[in-house]
């Protein structure tokens, strides 16, 4: 089991409250889509993605990254109980959507990148630090069920 | 690889950091010791408390190499090649893959703080496009 101190709690928890989860959301699947262009193949059906524009403005995309982000949300609610929260989210990126892991770390790489742009100087290294680290135990748990 | 409107957004991007190299490495170094600890291990013989002058110096020392770097991106194996030598044979730093990636997100973070919107999409992926490049360079003789 991971250890969270007060201080990380609150580093965590205070950033996440001032996060638009629509946006960032968005703004983070954006990246990881047009960063590592090979993770386009996952969305193949989300029509338009042949540009950085065309991924910005993509519906789908928003949509998505909303969704992705939302779930995230969910882990900085349950940080205690993280493989049994994202247990059945596991199985489904394994064993339906064949996702390697290692784009969970590549997302949650850009996802910082995105929140040190949105709050530039008050994303400090004691922030990065913190959520390096949460971003990098909910890409362990997500990772927990594969086989 | 690289693209002519990567390589134009990278140089434009360098242009507005103009004097700060040593501010902006030192805050790379400092992050990347704080969220991945296991990187100090190659410094253990540095005063590693907050704005010490070794971090200083030495942050200096590597944005400035970038610098060089973004000089000759056309040639980036022979700009580098000192520098590759030594990350090989003396420093023996983990490949690149390892390592040197927790350094390429940190000056990532560092930018992205400093330029906040204007560090976009297509500048974030041409950095990290460069930044890979780079690791690329100083892995290739390691073995």
């Amino acid at each position: 089991m991971v250890h969270w101190s007060a201080e990380e709690k609150q580093l965590i928890a205070g950033v996440w409250g001032k996060v638009n989860v629509e946006e960032c959301g968005a703004e983070a699947l954006a990246r990881l889509l047009i960063v590592y262009p090979w993770t386009q193949r996952f969305f193949s059906n989300f029509g338009n993605l042949s540009s950085p524009t065309a991924i910005t403005g993509n519906p789908k995309v928003r949509a998505h990254g909303k969704k992705v982000l939302t779930s995230f949300g969910d882990a900085i609610k349950n940080l205690d109980n993280l493989k049994v929260t994202y247990s059945k989210l596991s199985e489904l990126h394994c064993d339906k959507l064949h996702v390697d892991p290692e784009n969970f770390r590549l997302l949650g790489d850009i996802l910082i990148i995105v929140l040190a742009a949105h709050f530039t100087k008050d994303f400090t290294p004691a922030c990065q630090a913190t959520w390096q680290k949460l971003v990098g135990v909910v890409a362990h748990a997500l990772a927990h069920k594969y086989h | 690889m690289l693209t002519a409107e990567d390589k134009k957004l990278i140089q434009q991007i360098w242009g507005k950091l103009g004097g700060a190299e040593e501010e902006i490495g030192a805050e790379t170094l400092w992050r990347m010791f704080h969220a991945y600890p296991p990187t100090k291990t190659y410094f253990p013989h540095f005063d590693l408390s907050q704005g010490s002058d070794q971090i200083r110096g030495h942050g200096k020392k590597v944005v400035t190499a970038l610098g060089t770097a973004i000089k000759n991106m056309d040639n980036l194996s022979q700009a580098l090649s000192e520098l590759s030598n030594l990350h090989a044979y003396n420093l023996r730093v983990d490949p690149p893959c390892f390592s040197l990636q927790f350094l390429a997100q940190c000056l990532q973070v560092v930018l992205a703080t400093r330029l906040g919107k204007e560090y976009s999409p297509e500048v974030h992926s041409a950095v990290d496009k460069f930044m890979s490049a780079v690791a690329a360079v100083l892995a290739e003789k390691y073995r």
